[in-house]
Parts: structure tokens; sequence; C-alpha cells
């Protein structure tokens, strides 16, 4: 059995668990393994319905009032007791904050490996979950398996695989899992909880993006990156290191922890790439990538390679942009 | 008084090192540590309960012997004491062996803390997975993402700081009438506000308790004076024949560098003959995304 923790809570906007559903469809192609949702809360049958839709051929259900709010520690020891009882091969989670959260502690309950934020999985010739995730800072990957314990256990960020479509005609099968008495309590209690309006999307949004990275060289050159912004009608953005420097707010951190962005046109300055950052800018359209290592992963996911220091080459983009802006007015 | 105990991990200070097959590990002594940057945010929310009220800050970190000087800088910022666990036998450790070996040096060396402080996610591995874990093996409430962290006055919580379930009752039995701990953070688009009676595990948010600097005066007092304990495994009562690379259930098979080549046009030469040649090619597409004409006017 592969199974995929259902993470149902703002559920048009995160598709996490169908994606993972989807690709415990594939995983699941050779060896047969049933894939199976599971849904914990109160008033989920939309949500069974869902998942089967979507590829599960199973989803265990605890529907119980208590479980109306989301809480980390008691869905933990739900899953973990759910996972000693049925003894799933696999366990796959969207790494959604709450995900983040509450994988770990699944796994230290079931005494196992977790790998965090899979770039991919797939089963390898012994049979075993290969997963695939960015290591060391992210320059590097990491093929990673769970050779003796189990269950075989990774988070996967939203967006790194494709749902199927929503086939009304597939079947399924509902198992309710009875709910323990009394139910695991969560010591830390939940006193108010306000969907925050969403942050601004212009990131998300914009047409042309200005990434800086380290290689700009310091604070006051990665600022001038906002007058580049300026020029292009485009918005900034920065990595890791820039936001941990201080040169930039985390709200502009553009990676698998920020924002992912999906511009026509990109300009990264100064990035060496990392697979967090550059997992978040797939999407976008056209990279002129600026820096003095043209080995860098950056530079080789360019569709313009700039061998040269990122500092020079912006302030040269700003002085000539001006004079062609200036010979329109 | 307030305990509280700041888990710190030392983290290279560059972002690229050499991957060493033989050892299956990263050839981290090439690199220079430093205090992992959420570590450093999650002992400023420490040090800020102690600007306020009686508090007992230790630092504790598991890693190689140099760690050491993570932790004096932790000294210096103003915790008061620093406690290392350094065991060969710990090398390659996931987080799932990391947090047993925490768990235990807490349990040994200060089973009556009120509060354990973790970062979000370490800047080398990113797994955010040791605060949640740690939580689990302390058997304490925890919480992640924490951005704003408050102690309720003893009178407000009155009757209500005894332990209210299982979970809050350590092996320890000490006093821990402590007020309520009360937690804002922000998880999946959801502001919550949660409550907790002290023991806890929390891990702070990388927006908020911006790090203060070390004065030069307390970075040489913590390098002269400071007391730092220094643990191995045995110490901590873990099995002798320990080997924490062997019993970590995950295996890394192998690292590579991921080859997302594109077949692109690379430019090199002086920033200004670069950034003419890249009008030249290409002033189409980068005035299409910009909506603006950046195309030279004809010629007369």
């Amino acid at each position: 059995m592969i199974w995929v923790f259902g993470d149902y809570r703002n559920y048009f906007q995160n598709r996490v668990t169908l994606q993972l559903l989807a690709k415990a469809r594939s995983l699941a192609e050779d060896s047969g393994a049933l894939v199976c949702a599971v849904a914990l809360g109160h008033g989920v049958d939309e949500y069974v319905r869902e998942y089967i839709a979507h590829g599960a051929d199973r989803v265990y259900v605890m529907d119980h009032p208590a479980l109306a709010a989301y809480s980390a520690a008691t869905f933990a020891a739900l899953l973990a007791g759910l996972a000693k009882t049925h003894r799933p091969e696999i366990i796959l989670v969207g790494a959604t904050d709450f995900g983040r959260e509450l994988a770990p502690r699944v796994a230290r309950r079931l005494d196992t490996g977790l790998t965090a934020d899979c770039v991919d999985l797939s089963i390898n010739e012994d049979g075993l979950l290969k997963q695939t995730a960015p290591a060391f800072g992210g320059n590097l990957l990491a093929e990673i398996v769970t050779p003796r314990h189990r269950p075989q256990m990774a988070t996967v960020r939203p967006g790194i695989f494709a749902e199927l479509p929503h086939d009304d005609q597939r079947r399924g099968e509902r198992v309710d899992a009875p709910p323990p008495d009394p139910m695991p309590a969560d010591p830390a209690t939940l006193v108010e909880s306000v969907f925050a309006p969403r942050r601004d999307q212009r990131l998300e949004e914009a047409r042309v993006v200005i990434c800086g990275g380290r290689g700009m060289g310091s604070r006051a050159r990665f600022r001038r990156l906002y007058e580049l912004a300026g020029l292009l009608n485009g918005e900034v953005g920065a990595t890791r290191p820039v936001v941990y420097a201080g040169w930039a707010d985390h709200e502009a951190l553009v990676g698998q922890a920020g924002r992912q962005i999906k511009p026509r046109l990109l300009f990264s300055f100064g990035i060496s790439g990392a697979i967090q950052h550059t997992a978040a800018i797939h999407d976008a359209e056209f990279i002129i990538a600026v820096n003095k290592n043209p080995e860098a992963p950056m530079m080789k996911m360019a569709d313009v390679a700039i061998v040269a220091d990122a500092g020079q080459v912006s302030a040269a983009l700003i002085k000539q942009l001006k004079e062609r802006l200036r010979k329109h007015s | 008084m307030l305990k509280l105990i700041v888990c710190v991990k030392q983290v290279p200070r560059v972002s690229e090192l050499p991957w060493d097959p033989k050892r299956g590990a990263l050839r981290r002594d090439l690199a220079d540590g430093m205090m992992d940057p959420a570590a450093k945010r999650a002992l400023e929310a420490a040090l800020r309960i102690k600007d306020a009220r009686p508090a007992r800050v230790t630092a504790i970190c598991m890693g190689p012997p140099m760690a050491e000087a993570t932790l004096r800088e932790a000294l210096a910022l103003g915790a008061d004491a620093g406690l290392l666990i350094t065991d060969g036998r710990l090398a390659g450790a996931d987080t799932l062996i990391t947090t047993t070996v925490l768990a235990a040096a807490i349990r040994s060396r200060c089973p009556d803390f009120h509060l354990v402080l973790c970062g979000r996610q370490t800047s080398d591995s990113e797994t955010a997975q040791v605060g949640p874990q740690l939580a689990e093996a302390l058997e304490v409430a925890g919480v992640a993402y924490v951005e704003h962290l408050e102690i309720l006055p003893d009178a407000e919580s009155e009757g209500e700081a005894a332990p209210e379930s299982g979970a809050s009752q350590m092996d320890c039995g000490m006093d821990r009438d402590i007020g309520r701990i009360r937690v804002r953070r922000l998880c999946d688009g959801f502001l919550e506000t949660l409550e907790m009676a002290p023991p806890a595990v929390i891990t702070i948010s990388d927006r908020e308790y911006r790090p203060r600097h070390a004065p030069m005066a307390g970075l040489q007092t913590a390098f002269e004076k400071g007391v730092v304990e220094t643990l191995d495994a045995a110490a901590l009562g873990l099995p002798p024949d320990l080997s924490a690379a062997a019993r970590s259930p995950t295996r890394i098979l192998r690292v590579y560098s991921p080859a997302a080549e594109k077949r692109n046009v690379a430019l090199r030469g002086s920033a200004s003959k670069i950034v003419e040649a890249l009008f030249q090619q290409y002033d189409d597409r980068i005035g299409g995304a910009a909506g603006r004409d950046i195309k030279p006017p004809e010629e007369e």
C-alpha cells in the first residue's frame, strides 16, 4: 500500500494531495500496490470522493468532531496509529507548512526515516522508494532510500507533480477507522485561527522578474536591482542567502520555501542555482543569467548565459536601458 | 526562574562544499563554521525573554569539536551555558538519531526545562524536522513557525498551570509553575494563536526575531571565561556500539549535480559590450515582456 496524507485545508489552492495521488499511481504501476488516501477530520465526505476521483483505490477516513481543526500532535498520533495497524510500505505527505510539521512527528513515532522536499520519487531495482531531494544547500541532489525501516516516508512540495484529471467514474473503497477513545490530545491548545488575507501576488504574477543572489556582492549593489525592475515594469526576487544577509525581505524570497514564479522574462544576477531556488523558476519562459562561473547550475538552465560580474552587468543594463527609453520619450 | 534551551547547529559558512564519496559525507572540514542563521533567531527569541524576566538560557549543540566556537558565540550573545555533544560515532546521524541524542542530553542535563527553542530549518539541510521530532522525543507540546512568543503572567494563568494532559508530565517531575506559553504563528495562510503549559518545544520563524550583534567585549569574555560542557555518547547513556550512520533509517545512495542543461547562448566580454549584444539580439523579447519599447529609434 502507498498512503497519501489527505491535506484538504484550503482545498482549492492546495492541490498537493491530488498531485501525490497521481505520483503514487505511477509508483504502484509495477507492484500493483493499492493507492490509499487518509482523511482525518470532521465532515470530510467530499474529499473522500475527490481523492477517489483523482486516483485513490481506497480512502481511510477518521471522522470525529475533535478533528475539525488541524493539529499536528493529534493528527500525528492518529496517522501513526493507523500506519501501525495497516502497515503501508510508503507514506507521502505534501510539504505544506502543516505537512512539514506533521510528517517528522509521524516518522519519529514510527521510528522510520523521512526525506524532506523530494523533487522526484521512483521505485528502484530493489523495490525501494528512491527519494531524490536537494542536499547540502541545494547545489546537489541526493538519492536517498530507507532500506529496512517501514514505512518509507517523504514530503513533496506543491507543484512538483501533476494531478490526474478528475474522473467521476472511478471507483474506490471507503474504510472508516474508529476514532480512539480518548482522542489523543494536543497539549498546545488552538485559541484562535484567522485565515490571513493572502500576501500580495506581485512576484507570482509579474511578467518580468529580476532575481539577485549573493553574487551581487553587496546590499547596495543588490538594491540597484529595484531600479532595473522599475525600468522593466518588473519585480525583484531574492535567494535565501540574500534574505539571510538582510539585503532583501523574506517576502522577496523566490524558492521552494518562498514564491514560485512564472515570468515571461527572468533576469538572474549572481545566483548559483541551488535546487530550492531553481525548483521555483521552472516555469520562467526565458532566462538571462549573469554569473562569473559558467558552470553554475543557474547558467546551465539559462537561455542566455552571461559570464561576467553581475553587479557590473546590471549597472550597464540600467545605463543603456535609460538611454534607450530616453530616446523614445 | 525560566529555564530555556536553544538548539544551535554549526553550519558551513559557504553553500557549496565538495562531497566525499568515500565517507559518504560532506567535506565540512574544508569550510569555516558559523551559527545556523535560523538558530540565531531562536537564540534571539530566548534572549528577548531573558531581557524581560529572570531566565537561564542554555545553548545546546551536536556537532564536531569545532562546533564549540558556535556555542562560544551563543555565550557572547547572552546565553548562560553551553552544552556540546560531540562524538565521532554520531557523524552521519539523520534527524531521527539527532533528536534521540538531543532529547537524551536535555533529559540528562536540563530535565526541568520550560521551553526548547529551535530554528525553523537549518541553512545546510533545510529539513525542518528536528524541532517537531524533538517535541515527540521529549513527549511535550510542540509548535513550529512561531512568529511571536510570550510567557503569560503567572497571575493570569493561575490554576491553569498544572499539566493538563499526560503529555505534559515529564519524568523529571520538576516544578513548572510559570505562566502559560502563548505563541502566534503563520501556517498555510492561517494566523494561529496557540497556548500551552510548559514544557514545550517551538521552532522560530525566519521572518521575526532579527538577531542582535555580539558585543566585542562579550565575545572576548565568552572565549576566555564562558563554560562549555562537553558530552559524548557514553555520558548520555547511549549504547557503546552506537553508530549513528548505521542506525539512521535513511541511506544516501548517490549525490550528484543536477544537469538541467539547455543549449544556450553564452555572452562574454566587458559589461557594456555584453549589454549592447543582449539588446541587439533580444530587445524584442525584453521589451515585449516589459511592455515597453526599448528598440533604438529608426535610423533617419
